[in-house]
């Protein structure tokens, strides 16, 4: 008889019962409902932003079949997560595994819950890398990526460990391709805890609208900086325009840090940036400028 | 490579020769075949209705011979079809239960895809029973698996971990899941069409 494999596929059924009981039905979009994990035993639910279209009359279908109202607690876009509430006691709340303990060749399972029952599918851990920004400018703590098939409906749901541990919530949204990458464990917590005290993800702003330009040859040299932002607009009364830029300014670098893309500004106006006076330097009529600007707040 | 491993991928190489030993190839006219599973040693064997296009069939047996098949029962609804060939003493495959499958569990189905004989691909159950997100409104219970069906696995068999049947291999839903019957239908099938005895004289 097939020893190792029968106690393997009894194991892995069991991680999955014993998992399933806190992954729920998140219904937040007009198409499939998706996946979402609880977080706390009081209601508390983390998903993915992506499968929460709407703000208001989302359902969460509980693994005891109960369809309950959730509320938004608030969502961050750019690491792809939202945070649902329930009213409902003694969920049951699966254990975490930070990503230092997980090696590339590790089996994974994705669960989700679109339907009624738990689901499960099963692959290996490809790429363990460091932080990673999203193209929508949020940071990974860890690149989780695996060759597990994301089926409709898994997104928000939890990539687990064979000892059955989650290592974070799966989002087919963060890259295009059909790639599965996992919103590791501690980035998990810290948006998590930061929606639960503020309700949102604080975000600086310039008030600007720009695209990445070529810098003039003989500064992209200087500067070892192929692009610069072209400011297209500047907001009246905004950020920028109170710290001194104009309409046609070229931000080579702000705080210090090279801007070349759009996704380096964002990564750079992080909530703490807000109120502070950031150093900015710009390019305009072939001359270099250095200004400041106190960041405002995306609202 | 580390001997828990190694005993793994055995078990899995004997999983599949198992089910391979009750495992044919069905030929349907010139069209492209599919697969099917030995039920009976007299001959009995189970796969898709669609497999089976016309009157003009053959079926291969694991050693390689040719046969002519009949068909005994025909359900497009179900997508299952008995057919019998003139033979005695064939391997029947070992049934399983697919009423206690569970999410996470381990299954392996053979078939001939692309016309690759006796090919074997492995997974897990994604999911089992009516009313799965990929059919929602099928009124039938199914098996969702994820492993890649190709044209030609279809009417074969998917086993479990102990290379017992818990399914016939029949579609893909979307580009991703697999989807197979579950065995305890193929068995209420066969009894409605061929009564009792279908099952009972194993």
């Amino acid at each position: 008889m097939p020893e190792i494999l029968t106690s393997l596929s009894n194991d892995l059924a069991a991680t999955v019962e014993s998992v399933g009981s806190g992954v729920v039905r998140v219904e937040g979009r007009k198409r499939l409902p998706a996946s979402g994990v609880v977080w706390s035993p009081d209601g508390v639910i983390v998903t993915a932003h992506h499968v929460v279209e709407q703000d208001d009359n989302i359902k969460v279908g509980l693994p005891d079949n109960q369809s309950v109202p959730a509320a938004l607690v608030g969502r961050d876009p750019r690491i792809d997560l939202a945070l649902l509430r329930v009213q409902a006691e003694g969920l049951t709340a699966p254990a975490w595994v930070e990503p230092d303990s997980l090696r590339v060749g590790n089996l994974m399972l994705a669960l989700g819950r679109p339907g009624q029952g738990v689901r499960a599918t099963m692959g290996i851990l490809s790429a363990l890398g460091n932080s990673w920004r999203t193209p929508a400018g949020g940071t990974l703590d860890r690149y989780l990526q695996s060759d597990v098939t994301m089926y409709p409906g898994f997104s928000g749901g939890p990539m687990v460990d064979a000892p059955g541990r989650i290592l974070g919530i799966n989002s087919s949204a963060l890259l295009r391709g059909g790639t599965t990458l996992t919103i590791p464990a501690p980035t998990v917590r810290r948006i998590v805890e930061t929606l639960l005290a503020h309700g949102r993800i604080k975000q600086g702003y310039l008030g600007i609208g720009a695209q990445p330009i070529r810098l003039p040859e003989e500064l992209a040299k200087q500067l070892d900086q192929e692009t610069g932002l072209l400011l297209m607009s500047v907001e009246s009364g905004g950020p920028a325009e109170k710290g001194g830029l104009f309409f046609g300014d070229t931000i080579v670098s702000l705080a210090g840090q090279p801007v070349r893309h759009l996704d380096d500004l964002f990564a750079l106006l992080t909530g703490d940036q807000v109120g502070q006076s950031v150093p900015v330097s710009i390019l305009r009529g072939g001359q270099s400028h250095q200004l400041s600007v106190i960041v405002g707040e995306r609202v | 490579m580390s001997a828990l491993l190694q005993r793994l991928n055995e078990e899995m190489g004997d999983v599949a020769d198992d089910a391979r030993r009750s495992l044919v190839q069905v030929r349907s006219g010139r069209q492209g075949g599919g697969a099917g599973a030995i039920w009976r040693p007299d001959g009995l064997v189970v796969t898709n209705a669609h497999v089976v296009r016309n009157r003009s069939l053959q079926i291969t047996l694991p050693d390689g011979s040719n046969l002519p098949a009949r068909i005994l029962a025909h359900d497009p609804a179900r997508d299952l079809a008995a057919l019998s060939v003139d033979a005695s003493g064939l391997p029947p495959i070992e049934l399983g239960d697919s009423r206690t499958l569970r999410p996470g569990q381990w299954v392996m189905a053979l078939g001939h895809p692309w016309g690759v004989s006796g090919a074997a691909t492995g997974g897990v159950v994604i999911g089992v029973g009516e009313n799965l997100p990929e059919i929602p409104q099928s009124g039938r219970e199914w098996i969702a698996v994820s492993l890649h069906l190709r044209p030609g696995h279809s009417g074969g068999p998917l086993v479990d971990d102990k290379g017992r049947l818990v399914g016939i291999n029949t579609m893909m839903m979307g580009l991703e899941v697999g989807m197979a019957v579950p065995v305890h239908e193929v068995k209420t099938f066969l009894e409605e069409e061929l009564g009792k005895e279908a099952k009972e004289s194993r």
